[in-house]
C-alpha cells in the first residue's frame, strides 16, 4: 500500500510539476506559439474576409448582369456605379437610334380633290390638298438619328408616300457644342423660318398643314443648305439664324449655278409668364431668286400654256405661340395658343407660254395670308382645337395685261380671291405613341365651290423615344 | 495729347470686364427641384442654381421652353436624374444651345441614377409594358440613402470642374453628410412603425421610398406606368383590396388627386399627396423638409 501511495504521489506531483516544469522552462517557447496561432488565426480571419467579400461580390454580379441583361448605359464622364460587361451587345450597341412614323387617313370629301387649287396663287407643285378621298396610307416616315462623334451629329428622315415613292425628307448633320451659344447645320433640311416649318408633320396638331404654307411653301419649306444659330447668353430666349442654300423648291426655283438660290434669316425670342405660362415669338424673311419657274394654266382660249417667273421673291413671317397648363404641368390640362402672318412680294418678268408665243414683261405681286389656332386639352388624354385661316392674293400687276398683249382671262391664275378655311379637331392619345384624330373643315380654297372636309386619321411613332421642340 | 492716362483707364477697365467670369458662381440647371436643392447643400454661395422643372411638374413630361433653351445656352453644370426621365426635352436643350460644357460625357454633365442602385429594370424592353424606363425606375429620390450616395458624387464633381472652390464643396460635404446621416437615423427610427405596411400607389414612383422603409406595394392604380386604368382594372381592384386591405393610397405632388380620391371613398383608406422632391409641400422647402414631411404625411395616415 505505502508503495501504491507513494506512487500515486508521486505521480501526482509529476502531474502537477510537469506543466509547471514545462511552464518555466519553455515560456519563452509557449509565447512563440501562441503568437504563431495567434497570427495564422489572423491570416484565416482575412482570408475568411476576402473569401467573404469575393463571394458577396460575385453574388451582386450575378444580380447585376441578371438585371442588366437588357441595359446599355450611356457611360458617365465618371461613372463610379455599377459597371457591367455586355459583350452580347457590344455590336450593336452603336446602333443609331431609330423610329418609324405610321400614319393614316379616311377623307370624306364633297369636292373633288383632283380640282383643287388655291385660288389666287400660283400652282406650287407642292403638297396642297386635302389629299384622296376614301382610305388613304399617310406618309411613313423613318428617322435614324445618333451622334457621329464627340463634335457631330447626324439624322436622315426619310419618307415613302402611299404612291410608293420614297423621298428624303431631311439629311443633315449637325454641331455639338460648338460653343458661345452657335450650332451649325449642314445638308438637307426644314428650313427655320416660322414657327411649324421645322416641325414633321406627325407632330401638328391639326390632319394638314395651314393654307398659308401651302400656298407659299407647298407644304413647307425644305432647302439643301447651311444654317447657323445663335442663341444669346441671357436669361431671356433670344435665337438668331441664317441659312444660305440652293433653292431648289418653291418659292425658289431650281438653278444650275454657282453660289445660293435662297437666304433666310430669323429671330426667336420666348421666355415663361409665372409657372403656368411659357412663349415664344418670332420673325423671318426669306429671299429667293427663282429662274424661269414655271407653271401650267389655261389661256382664254382653253389652251393649256405653260408660263414662267423670274425675279425677286421676299417673304416675311411673323408668328407667335402661348402655352399655358396649370403649374406648367402639361399632362392634364393645356392650351397651346398659335398663330403666323405671311406676306411675300414677288417682283420680276413674267414669261406667258413659254413654248410658242414666249411674250415677256413685268410682273409684281403682293400677297398675305395667316392662320389662328387653339389647342385645348380639357381632360388627359384628349384634346380639341379650332383653326381660322385666311389668305390674300392681292391684285398682281402684270405687263402683258397693261399693254394690253393679253386680257386677264389668259393668266386665270392670277384673278384676285380671298381664300379661306375654318377647321374643328378632336384628338385621343392613348399614350405618348399613339394618337387618334377626328377633323372637320371647310374649305374655301377655290372661288367656285365650297369643300365640306371631314378626316378620320392616326399617327403612331415606334421606336426611340423621340424629344420635340417646343 | 496725352493718351497714357486714357489707355492705364481703358485697360484697367477691360481687364475688370474679362476677371468678372472668375468671380461668377458656377451655374447649375438643375432638371429636378431636389437635384437643385441638393446643388445648393454642396455648393452654398458659389453656386447658381435654376430648377429646370417643380415639384408639380411631372418632369417626363415637361417640354424644352424657350426659357430652359436660355438657361441651357448659359449652363457650366447640368444636374438631372438620367434614366430617361428628362428624354422628351434635354436632348433638346444639348443639341440646340450648342453648350460644349454639358454635353454628355463632359464633367459638366451629371447623371445622379449612374450612382445609385437601380430599382426594377425592366427584364422586357416593350412599350406594351407602358411608359417603362430601360435604366430602371428613374424616381431615385424618394431613398435618403440614394441622396447621400449622389451628394458624395456631386461633391467630387463640382470640386473637380471649379478647382478653385474644391476645399469649399469638400468641407460643405462633409457638414451635409454628418447632418444627412444624423437626419436618415431619426427618419428611420420615426418611421419604425411603416415596416410591412400594405400601401396602393397611384403611379408606380415609389420603389425606392418602399425599399428604404419597408412599405409593401400591394396594388398601383395605374396598370402599367403611364397607362390610364379601365373600370375592369379598377373593380377588380377593389375586390382584390377586400381580400388583401391596404392602409393607404400614396401619389406624387404633381399627380392629379381624382385617381387616388376614387379609391379613398370606395376602399375606405386614406389618400396620401407625398411632396415627392422639394417644393411638393409647404413643409418641403429644402431636402430635410422633404423627408420630414414624407414620413410624417405616411405616420399620419397611419394613424
Amino acid at each position: 500500500m505505502s508503495f501504491k501511495r507513494k506512487t500515486l504521489a508521486a505521480s501526482i506531483a509529476l502531474a502537477l510539476a510537469v506543466p509547471l516544469g514545462a511552464q518555466a522552462a519553455d515560456s519563452a517557447e509557449l509565447a512563440q506559439i501562441r503568437e504563431q496561432i495567434k497570427q495564422m488565426k489572423e491570416s484565416y480571419e482575412v482570408r475568411i474576409q476576402s473569401l467573404e467579400k469575393r463571394l458577396q461580390q460575385a453574388e451582386e454580379k450575378a444580380v447585376l448582369s441578371a438585371e442588366e441583361k437588357v441595359l446599355s448605359r450611356p457611360s458617365d464622364a465618371q461613372n463610379s456605379g455599377p459597371s457591367t460587361q455586355h459583350s452580347a451587345l457590344a455590336s450593336s450597341a452603336f446602333n443609331p437610334e431609330i423610329s418609324l412614323i405610321l400614319s393614316g387617313t379616311y377623307a370624306n370629301l364633297s369636292q373633288d380633290p383632283a380640282h383643287y387649287r388655291i385660288g389666287g396663287f400660283l400652282p406650287n407643285g407642292g403638297e396642297i390638298g386635302p389629299g384622296q378621298r376614301g382610305f388613304s396610307l399617310g406618309e411613313s416616315e423613318l428617322v435614324v438619328a445618333a451622334n457621329i462623334d464627340p463634335h457631330l451629329r447626324g439624322q436622315f428622315t426619310l419618307a415613302v408616300t402611299p404612291e410608293d415613292t420614297v423621298a428624303v425628307e431631311e439629311a443633315f448633320v449637325q454641331s455639338l457644342g460648338l460653343g458661345n451659344g452657335f450650332t451649325l447645320k449642314g445638308g438637307r433640311f426644314y428650313s427655320g423660318v416660322g414657327y411649324l416649318n421645322e416641325r414633321h408633320a406627325h407632330t401638328w396638331d391639326f390632319a394638314d398643314a395651314p393654307l398659308a404654307y401651302q400656298a407659299f411653301f407647298g407644304g413647307q419649306f425644305k432647302d439643301e443648305g447651311v444654317q447657323l444659330k445663335w442663341v444669346a447668353p441671357t436669361d431671356l430666349f433670344v435665337e438668331l439664324g441664317a441659312e444660305v442654300g440652293r433653292g431648289s423648291n418653291f418659292p425658289a426655283s431650281n438653278r444650275a449655278k454657282n453660289g445660293s438660290g435662297s437666304a433666310t434669316l430669323f429671330a426667336h425670342l420666348g421666355g415663361d409668364v409665372g409657372a403656368s405660362h411659357s412663349w415664344r415669338a418670332g420673325l423671318s424673311l426669306m429671299r429667293t431668286s427663282p429662274q424661269n419657274r414655271a407653271y401650267d394654266d389655261i389661256d382664254s382660249t382653253g389652251a393649256g400654256v405653260t408660263n414662267s417667273f423670274s425675279g425677286n421673291s421676299r417673304l416675311e413671317i411673323a408668328d407667335l405661340v402661348w402655352k399655358w397648363s396649370p403649374n406648367g404641368n402639361p399632362v392634364y390640362t393645356n392650351f397651346k395658343l398659335q398663330g403666323e402672318y405671311f406676306r411675300r412680294h414677288e417682283d420680276g418678268d413674267l414669261t406667258y407660254d413659254v413654248n410658242t408665243a414666249n411674250n415677256t414683261d413685268r410682273y409684281a405681286s403682293a400677297q398675305s395670308g395667316w392662320y389662328l389656332q387653339g389647342v385645348y386639352q380639357f381632360m388627359p388624354r384628349w384634346r380639341m382645337g379650332l383653326r381660322t385661316e385666311r389668305l390674300d392674293s392681292g391684285a398682281a400687276s402684270i405687263g402683258l395685261i397693261d399693254n394690253g398683249t393679253l386680257v386677264a382671262a389668259d393668266l386665270p391664275a392670277f384673278a384676285a380671291y380671298k381664300p379661306s378655311k375654318n377647321s374643328l379637331m378632336f384628338d385621343y392619345s392613348p399614350s405618348e405613341f399613339s394618337r387618334f384624330r377626328l377633323q372637320f373643315a371647310q374649305d374655301k380654297s377655290r372661288p367656285e365651290v365650297t369643300d365640306n372636309q371631314m378626316f378620320l386619321q392616326y399617327k403612331m411613332s415606334l421606336g426611340a423615344h423621340g424629344a420635340h421642340k417646343y | 495729347m496725352n493718351l497714357a492716362k486714357p489707355m492705364k483707364w481703358l485697360s484697367g477697365g477691360l481687364l475688370a470686364l474679362l476677371s468678372i467670369p472668375a468671380f461668377a458662381a458656377l451655374n447649375i440647371l438643375a432638371c429636378e427641384p431636389e437635384w437643385g436643392a441638393l446643388a445648393q447643400e454642396l455648393g452654398g454661395d458659389k453656386v447658381s442654381v435654376y430648377n429646370a422643372t417643380n415639384a408639380l411638374q411631372d418632369p417626363h413630361r415637361v417640354e424644352a421652353k424657350p426659357s430652359l433653351m436660355a438657361r441651357a445656352r448659359g449652363a457650366d453644370v447640368l444636374v438631372c436624374t438620367g434614366a430617361e426621365l428628362e428624354v422628351g426635352w434635354l436632348p433638346i436643350l444639348l443639341r440646340q444651345t450648342g453648350n460644349p460644357k454639358i454635353q454628355p460625357g463632359q464633367p459638366g454633365y451629371f447623371e445622379a441614377a449612374h450612382y445609385v442602385r437601380m430599382l426594377e429594370i425592366p427584364t422586357r424592353l416593350d412599350r406594351a409594358e407602358g411608359d417603362v424606363h430601360p435604366g430602371g425606375n428613374p424616381h431615385i429620390q424618394t431613398d435618403p440613402r440614394n441622396i447621400t450616395l449622389v451628394a458624395e458624387a456631386l461633391a467630387k464633381r463640382l470640386a473637380e470642374i471649379d478647382v478653385a472652390n474644391a476645399d469649399y464643396y469638400r468641407q460643405r460635404h462633409i457638414q451635409f453628410a454628418a447632418r444627412w446621416k444624423t437626419a436618415i437615423a431619426n427618419w428611420e427610427k420615426l418611421a419604425a412603425p411603416l415596416k410591412g405596411i400594405p400601401v396602393v400607389v397611384q403611379h408606380k414612383g415609389f420603389p425606392y421610398l418602399e425599399n428604404w422603409l419597408g412599405l409593401k406595394q400591394v396594388a398601383a392604380l395605374e396598370p402599367k406606368p403611364g397607362v390610364e386604368p379601365s373600370s375592369t382594372y379598377l373593380s377588380g381592384l377593389l375586390g382584390q383590396l377586400q381580400r388583401q386591405p391596404a392602409k393607404m393610397v400614396i401619389r406624387a405632388a404633381y399627380n392629379d388627386a381624382r385617381a387616388s380620391e376614387w379609391l379613398t371613398e370606395r376602399a375606405k383608406i386614406p389618400a396620401v399627396a407625398l411632396p415627392f422632391s422639394v417644393g411638393g409641400s409647404e413643409r418641403a422647402k429644402d431636402l430635410f423638409g422633404l423627408f420630414d414631411d414624407t414620413v410624417q404625411k405616411l405616420l399620419a395616415a397611419l394613424k
